[in-house]
């Protein structure tokens, strides 16, 4: 009994793990065809890849974008923990970024106690916008997908509107840049030397640290245990006693929370400042990691890793006369297979157990037992 | 079963259908060949009408508009199924909802019938009025498998009964020639148990009591329908209380009542003294109540979760589960193997899916976990539907375990055997009201048949004197 069980445990590990790398291999051939199509040869691109991506300093690159990344990854693997579509994980950062900058830049507090204003700041913005979208759920059934895409365009009007000269902005570098009062210097976050390779931002271990928190709020604690089951039965929730729209507002609020953080490894670490070209956009890449990366911890690190890797790499394949464009084709597909392996696998998996479930109670059956079947 | 409908592939073994070797890919295969499935957890979509969910995915058989009505009608009177196409399938009862999938497989032109426990939903009447339809069908030259878990009827209805025990053929029988008790011998390889209780346990110390229960739901149009009226009910320590009554009645929305799902407009529940009617479902759970609930997929289990993990499902915050705020996933692992043991859950281990697990395992592994944390009050809600005949004298007897320690059980069962059986006291629900009582150790299934569709009320007696 025990072995088997064992066994079980192992194929499903390796069922896991079967289906990333089936959708690596595949988008990976794919756009060979596609570097084929066009004309040139994919060997020394993947070859340049390789080499390029695993120097030093763009090591030290790729884990400065897997930072900002993986914040992401999480923030919206939370909500679909819960069967939530948090797109809104784009407007909630931006808006937080944006008033923990203008914060951050009004301080003139000790460094560490404005980070900490600053990242609550941050936090509490992103909760506040995510939980419009939670409350709207809850009491007028509006769909979690329509009220935060419309979310995201008005925190885009909002933005646009405070990030004036005269309202919350000014004019840097001779008039060119709109951006919100930098920080001052006491209120960086610390950084990694990493010597000739650059430096790596301090952020990182925040990062590790909401992973490893993450992980266990979700499967170590009566909390996630009830989050996980909204997210897999509604009904049998409610039955076992879980208050699903409590758990609704709950998770958005904290999804948008770990979105708060999304901007901070740019903010602290590299602009300082809010300005006009901010990043935008990363949560869409943190949809994709965390489908990638199957929702668990280990697994959005590694995508977002993979997608820093790839970002990284493919900038400098158009030095190599390669088109740059190779890389959205690479991550569409890398998008599409992983989405239709996972469920190739899951079926299979289910299927092989339910299997093996019946050729063991058949083979208990047979077996002459001293147990009579029935009392 | 689910072979011959097309949804699983076999490893071996042939499929012969009007003298023709089939391979059977997909369910559209079997509809093709006029193979028609009845399924046992309803395949219906709930916020379409009936029409709509006839026409979905035959779609080019008549139109989906006034053909398709007038076939639906036509098909509907031809075998007396009364069936009305515009009424959304989330008002009807089960009963309804059973005739609306069996005219969804009769509109596709099914040739071949499978009823999968089709009567575990019917009182008596209604299964004579479904073998009446069945009959029909069949001089119509249609082929129809009846699967079920009872003997008579199965007897009654079938020109030729198959036994198939764990995966096999164990025989065949002549309804004419065949005693049940015969068949039942076949059917689990020993002994009939039969649902019957011993010596009262019954106290007189009120374990639950509810006064003057009032549940009113305002439908689309603005008119305000009555799902329970003035539910009073006692049950005793030690106390088997059993309400009948056709499914739809209330009885699903009584339970999710008690268990504080659903919040009454009037009325009080009282626990062991102690009023819960204001507390959340949580709570109601952690002050006793165990729940064996009535759709076990969608109440009772996360399918796709180990099943230690759904040991925990309902009771997360009671020892062995948690600890504060954390769980202890090990007592937890530690505890199913407790209750794959001794509830005799049939599994190779905790970490499948309770999803692999047959019916019946899986409604064990739920008794076991609603057992496990001693509760004061059991809510039962068809313990025993789909379940095969060796677990449901098990959970029978888990029942009996709990009254016999002094529990109060409160049994909804649409099986009246097991009904009379197991109750101390019966009651009978129509229309969210209870509207008669019985005592079980005189009544026949019969009489309270009559008293479910509403022809009989009060207090019913054995007709003995007037009938002999």
């Amino acid at each position: 009994m025990k072995k088997l069980t064992s066994r079980i445990d192992k194929e499903r590990l390796l069922l896991g793990i079967a289906a990333p790398l089936l959708a690596i291999v595949a988008a990976l051939v794919i756009t060979a065809l596609v570097i084929l199509a066009t004309g040139k040869n994919p060997g020394p691109a993947f070859s340049d890849m390789m080499t390029y991506g695993f120097a030093s300093d763009s090591q030290v690159y790729i884990l400065n974008k897997a930072t900002t990344y993986y914040l992401a990854g999480v923030s919206v693997a939370i909500g679909f923990r819960m069967n939530l579509f948090n797109i809104g994980v784009d407007g909630q950062y931006r808006l937080a970024a944006f008033f923990a900058a203008v914060l951050g830049g009004a301080l003139t507090l000790p460094g560490w106690l404005s980070m900490l204003l600053i990242l609550i700041c941050a936090m509490a913005t992103g909760a506040v916008w995510a939980a419009i979208a939670g409350v709207l759920k809850v009491t007028r059934g509006v769909s979690e997908v329509i009220s935060t895409i419309m979310l995201n365009s008005i925190a885009t009007a909002i933005i646009g509107y405070l990030l004036q000269p005269g309202k919350l902005a000014h004019l840097y570098q001779g008039g060119t840049v709109v951006a919100t009062k930098p920080l001052p210097s006491a209120s960086h976050f610390f950084l990694i030397n990493a010597g000739p390779a650059g430096e790596l931002d301090g952020f990182i271990v925040i990062a590790a640290i909401v992973g490893i928190a993450y992980w266990f709020v979700l499967g170590r604690t009566r909390f996630g245990y009830d989050l996980r089951t909204v997210g897999q039965s509604e009904s049998a929730a409610t039955a076992s006693g879980v208050s699903v729209k409590k758990m609704v507002v709950t998770s958005m609020i904290i999804s948008g929370a770990a979105a708060g953080l999304i901007g901070m490894p740019t903010l602290l670490n590299e602009s300082y400042q809010f300005s006009s070209d901010f990043p935008t956009g990363i949560a869409f890449t943190g949809i994709a990691i965390a489908l990638l990366g199957r929702n668990n911890p280990i697994g959005i690190a590694l995508g977002a890793l993979l997608w820093g890797f790839l970002e990284r790499t493919t900038n400098h394949l158009e030095f190599q006369g390669y088109d740059k464009e190779i890389l959205g084709v690479i991550q569409g597909v890398i998008v599409l297979c992983v989405v239709i392996a996972y469920e190739v696998v899951r079926r299979y998996g289910l299927k092989r157990q339910q299997q093996k479930v019946g050729a063991e109670l058949a083979a208990q059956a047979a077996a002459p037992t001293k147990k009579l079947e029935v009392a | 079963m689910k072979i011959l409908y097309g949804m699983q592939q076999p490893d071996e073994g042939t499929i012969t259908i009007d003298g023709e070797r089939a391979v059977l890919n997909n369910p559209g295969d079997a509809i093709a060949l006029g193979i028609g499935m009845v399924h046992q957890h309803f395949m219906l979509a709930d916020n379409l009408t009936v029409l709509e969910n006839v026409v979905l995915g035959a779609e080019k058989l008549h139109g989906i508009g006034g053909r398709a009505r007038a076939k639906i009608k036509e098909i509907s009177d031809a075998y007396g199924l009364n069936v009305r196409p515009d009424v959304l399938v989330e008002e009807l009862g089960v009963a309804d909802r059973q005739r609306v999938e069996i005219l969804k497989v009769l509109y596709r032109g099914a040739r071949t019938l499978i009823l999968d426990e089709p009567t575990a939903v019917l009182v008596p009447q209604e299964v004579d009025a479904l073998f009446d339809n069945l009959r029909e069908l069949k001089a119509e030259g249609l082929t129809v498998i009846f699967i079920s878990h009872k003997l008579g009827e199965v007897l009654s209805v079938a020109d030729e009964i198959t036994v198939i025990r764990r995966g096999t053929t164990v025989g065949t029988a002549e309804p004419a020639s065949t005693t049940p008790r015969q068949l039942a011998e076949m059917m689990v390889g020993s002994e009939l148990p039969t649902p019957e209780t011993e010596e009262s346990t019954v106290t007189d110390v009120p374990m639950l009591t509810i006064e003057g229960l009032h549940l009113g739901q305002t439908d689309l149009d603005g008119i305000e329908r009555v799902i329970l009226d003035k539910v009073s009910l006692t049950i005793h320590k030690g106390e088997v209380l059993g309400i009948a009554g056709v499914e739809g009645n209330g009885q699903s929305e009584l339970v999710e009542a008690i268990m504080g799902m659903r919040h009454p407009d009037a009325g009080t529940i009282t626990l062991d003294g102690a009023d819960i009617s204001q507390r959340a479902t949580r709570q109601r759970r952690e002050a006793g109540i165990g729940y064996i609930p009535e759709d076990r997929h969608r109440h009772g289990l996360l399918l796709e979760a180990p099943l230690w993990e759904n040991r925990i499902l309902g009771h997360v915050t009671e020892k062995p589960n948690s600890r504060g705020f954390l769980l202890d996933n090990k007592a937890a692992r530690a505890d199913t193997e407790r209750i794959v043991a001794s509830y005799d859950v049939r599994t190779p281990g905790i970490d499948v899916t309770a999803a692999s697990l047959s019916g019946g395992n899986q409604q064990k592994l739920i008794v076991g976990r609603e057992m496990s944390h001693a509760p004061k009050l059991l809510i039962a809600a068809h313990p025993t539907r789909g379940v095969d005949v060796g677990a449901q004298a098990a959970i029978w007897d888990h029942i009996r375990e709990a009254r016999r320690e002094g529990l109060a059980v409160l049994l909804i069962s649409a099986d009246l055997d097991e009904l009379i059986g197991l109750s101390d006291t019966l009651r009978v629900m129509y229309r969210g009201r209870l509207v008669a009582d019985a005592d079980p150790a005189t009544i026949t299934p019969e009489e309270l048949g009559s008293a479910m569709t509403g022809a009989a009320t009060g207090h019913l007696e054995h007709a003995e004197d007037d009938a002999r």
